[in-house]
């Protein structure tokens, strides 16, 4: 009987593989010029890491995949990793909480239940978090990295949205909501549902007006965050500290040349975040998203710090980046067992100089190399060019070398 | 064209047996108290019915085994809130049946509120035949810590001493009350109701059960309510205090058997000597606490250290150490009583008569496993490389399971006499249980608890040498 893969997961396949570890040296590559450090997460962590309020949704709570560990008789429930952030708060506060910043990154895989079955409920992500960088500066850097990874890749042109939990918490709080119906207003909101408003009917009707009107309303200058302003803070004055830091973001972004929309619609989210939240589009696709998380670090135990990150979904970037043209392949073949000490000494040669040079004692297909060095004769080394048809006889590995160096196949 | 309708056993057996017969629909033996779990409509021939516990019900109409189904929406929320599959469609309220599902603490507790229980700092223990909705209640009250503990019944029991929280079906909060239980919340309000397999609303005729049964709407599952604390409790309940040894004893079958065991035993224990023993028996020495609890739920309970000891089968300890190997629960004494065998049976048309027969059997499908002994089926399937295999998770009427929705049992049996009725056979027998005293390693090593344990295990020690069983 033919054993399936398991629903909701999939194979990655020597090309997407190709693609994958490129996307994740490009990043890795970026973080470190950046002074991030990289680490890695358990797979497994207790359930209870994600279940405060601050952290995970009920709504991502209901989908994570969690069950009993084989010592889970307490009923102390274990997580697949379903997110990145947290673990690395728990991390931070178990191993770093002593430093004033720690600028870390990761490459791991976070897991999701996803009802049809069609879509992967395995997604690996690119992610790094700033813990202690300042406001907004730790923000700018932050987009700044990212976008820098986006462009190593080829990805062009790049859209930055940018919205603002604390503002949309004060703006539901103006309306009465408390606790865990804000709560639940907030997790439709940031799981892209912004029809709830429709259904909010609080006391204040000029609040819920302005509340409709922040959602209608795109802008991308700081004079569309002075004019929020203006319509929203008279009436709600505590709204204030956050248009003061989208406006300083705002012209910050500006004076670097980078374009973005402030758009309060702006999809998907996590209850974690308190401050700005960015995210990253390109062609129809939401490539990656971020934000502010200061309260974070407290709730898992470590204590008041500023700190905000963000992750590119690197399943996004699989169907967009092109493969790397892939080194020239080169086979070996040897002459018999007696001869075969030579012939490896020539293939080890080869992949010293950065070719994959493949062995062979006959038995494999040819047509897939442009070059074959031929050992069998037993006096030097025939190379044979497939693309030409062409033979020439080298007299040595050195000479070899030199000639492939010179045909300009490396 | 054959319709398949799931039946309940149980509490909505008789009024379910009114409103089948008031459409048309009269079923000859289903009836409370009868035996059958295949009933005939003789009216109706094409009508294929089965009898099962009302918390296998949902579960079979969804996987498609039935196209209708008869049980109450507690059973079916419990199943659609960790699994959220569209298989299932509640068609409507069948009106009977009426109780809530309440999350309770006991009276005498200090956190009987919600607002008390959010702001704990250490975990919340919830017991609830309802796990999944025990667990959604406390991801929703964003209970900061949390332990769930599935129980097989009595979970009303466990408050305060061995739970903060229990959820529970009950017909009122007085009923509540009286048991010495506050409601916190209302998780949701239920009835009998009548469920579907979309696939069969999609592509069958169903109307003439459809028009029949004429169902009203079923609410949306309650967002849950909470509720003040009312009038004091008429029963009260201990407030936690010293540490006391607590001992678990069964009910069920179990417990006739172990009553006499305790009288050989010289432990006289008031108010478990009766057909339905109190919640707390009393035990009269000083220091002991007694509570009635299943026998399936104790080695989990006694791993916690809810209790210290308990009078259980071995087949529940051994289900439990498979599930958990380094669980701090041992045996201490084999009680000798309540002696079963552990089987695999198959129906008596399937061409095996062992299971390494049942292993090289040709199959198109994966070999369905039923049993109520999960991690005994599991272990059973993987030992012997039944693959590929499914273990299907039964609550009692197992037996009602072969051939249709499974395709071996894992039971347990005293005389076999059960099996053969059903035109069953027996193929393999995995082990003996009989029943046998449990205790917490780590609790046994406890000064303030040490001399006590060693007291009733000595008594019962002497209970089994002077009374010994064959």
């Amino acid at each position: 009987m033919k054993v399936p893969r398991c629903k909701g997961t999939r194979d990655l396949l020597p090309g997407d593989m190709a693609k994958f570890r490129q996307i994740e040296a490009q990043f890795r590559d970026c973080c470190l010029g950046w002074g991030y450090q990289e680490i890695r997460t358990p797979v497994l962590e207790y359930l209870h890491l994600f279940t405060s309020a601050g952290t995970l949704s009920p709504d991502m709570l209901g989908r994570v995949y969690s069950f009993l560990d084989w010592d889970g008789w307490s009923g102390e429930r274990v997580v697949l990793r379903p997110d990145g952030t947290i673990p690395v708060a728990r991390l931070y506060v178990e191993n770093f909480q002593d430093l004033p910043i720690a600028k870390l990154f990761y490459v791991e895989d976070m897991f999701a239940f996803e009802g049809t079955g069609e879509e992967s409920r395995e997604r690996w992500q690119c992610g790094a978090e700033f813990i202690g960088g300042s406001r907004p500066e730790g923000d700018v850097e932050l987009l700044s990295l990212a976008l820098e990874a986006i462009a190593r890749l080829g990805i062009a042109p790049v859209e930055i949205r940018l919205a603002h939990a604390g503002l949309l918490r004060t703006f539901l709080e103006g309306l009465g909501l408390r606790g865990e119906q804000e709560a639940g207003v907030l997790d439709q909101i940031f799981s892209g549902n912004v029809d709830v408003l429709v259904d909010i009917k609080g006391k204040n009707p000029e609040l819920e007006k302005q509340l409709q009107l922040l959602f209608a309303m795109k802008g991308s200058s700081p004079s569309f965050v002075d004019n929020l302003r203006s319509v929203c803070a008279p009436s709600l004055p505590a709204l204030e500290p956050s248009l003061d830091e989208l406006a300083r973001i705002a012209s910050l972004l500006t004076g670097l040349g980078f374009g973005y929309r402030i758009d309060f619609t702006s999809g998907r989210s996590f209850e974690y975040y308190t401050g700005i939240i960015f995210g990253f589009h390109s062609m129809g696709r939401k490539l990656g998203g971020g934000g502010r998380y200061d309260e974070l670090i407290p709730l898992v135990g470590g204590r008041s710090i500023c700190a905000s990150g963000f992750a590119l979904y690197v399943d996004e970037f699989m169907d967009l980046v092109e493969e790397m043209p892939r080194r020239e392949r080169i086979l070996v073949k040897a002459k018999d067992a007696e001869g075969l000490r030579d012939s490896l000494e020539v293939a080890r040669l080869l992949r010293d100089a950065g070719y994959i040079a493949e062995f062979d004692l006959g038995y494999k297909e040819t047509g897939d190399f442009r070059w074959i060095v031929d050992m069998r004769g037993g006096e030097g080394i025939e190379l044979i060019d497939q693309l030409s048809g062409k033979k020439r006889r080298e007299s040595s590995p050195a000479e070899l070398l030199r000639f492939l160096e010179g045909a300009g196949c490396k | 064209m054959q319709v398949k309708l799931a039946l309940p056993k149980g509490q909505l057996q008789e009024s379910t047996a009114a409103l089948l017969e008031e459409a048309g629909f009269a079923i000859g033996d289903y009836h409370e108290g009868s035996r059958s779990y295949r009933p005939q409509c003789d009216d109706f021939p094409d009508i294929l019915t089965k009898v099962f516990h009302e918390k296998d019900i949902a579960i079979q109409v969804a996987i498609g085994n039935y196209d209708l189904g008869i049980c109450r929406l507690d059973w079916v929320e419990e199943l659609l809130v960790k699994y959220h599959s569209d298989a299932v469609v509640k068609v409507g309220n069948l009106g009977y049946g009426k109780r809530s599902l309440y999350a309770v603490a006991a009276s005498s507790s200090e956190a009987k509120s919600l607002e008390a229980l959010e702001s704990r700092s250490q975990s919340v223990r919830i017991v609830s035949e309802y796990p999944n909705l025990a667990e959604s209640f406390a991801l929703k009250r964003r209970l900061r810590r949390f332990q769930i503990f599935p129980a097989w019944g009595a979970a009303g029991v466990y408050p305060p001493e061995n739970a903060e929280l229990a959820i529970v079906a009950e017909t009122s909060s007085n009923r509540l009350r009286e048991q010495g239980l506050v409601p916190v919340a209302t998780i949701l309000e239920s009835s009998a109701c009548l469920v579907a397999n979309r696939n069969s609303l999609q592509g069958k005729d169903l109307s003439r059960f459809l028009v029949a049964l004429s169902c009203t709407d079923v609410g949306d599952i309650g967002v849950e309510e909470a509720v003040g604390v009312g009038a004091e409790a008429e029963a009260q309940r201990p407030v936690v205090g010293e540490p006391v040894v607590t001992l678990a004893v069964p009910d069920g079958h179990q417990q006739p058997h172990t009553v006499d065991f305790l009288n050989g035993a010289g432990l006289k224990i008031d108010g478990y000597n009766v057909g339905r023993p109190t919640a707390r028996p009393r035990i009269g020495l000083d220091g002991v606490m007694v509570k009635v609890i299943r026998p399936q739920d104790m080695p989990l309970q006694v791993a916690n250290g809810n209790f210290d000891l308990a009078i259980t089968g071995r087949d529940w300890l051994r289900d439990h150490h498979f599930r958990f190997p380094s669980s701090p629960v041992e045996e201490l004494l084999q009680l000798g009583f309540g002696r079963v065998r552990i089987v695999a049976v198959v129906t008596q048309d399937m061409p095996v008569s062992n299971t390494d027969d049942l292993r090289k059997l040709k199959r198109d499908s994966a070999l369905r496993v039923a049993s109520e002994y999960v991690n005994i089926a599991d272990k059973y399937a993987h030992d012997n490389h039944l693959t590929p295999c499914k273990i299907i998770p039964t609550w009692g009427a197992s037996e009602a399971f072969l051939p249709e929705d499974a395709d071996v049992l894992i039971e347990n049996t005293q005389t076999g006499s059960t099996i053969a009725r059903h035109n069953l056979k027996i193929i393999d027998t995995l082990f003996e249980s009989s029943a046998c005293l449990i205790g917490n390693t780590e609790a046994m090593g406890r000064l303030d608890k040490r001399e006590k344990i060693s007291h009733l295990v000595e008594a019962m020690r002497r209970g089994v040498e002077a009374h010994p069983l064959s």
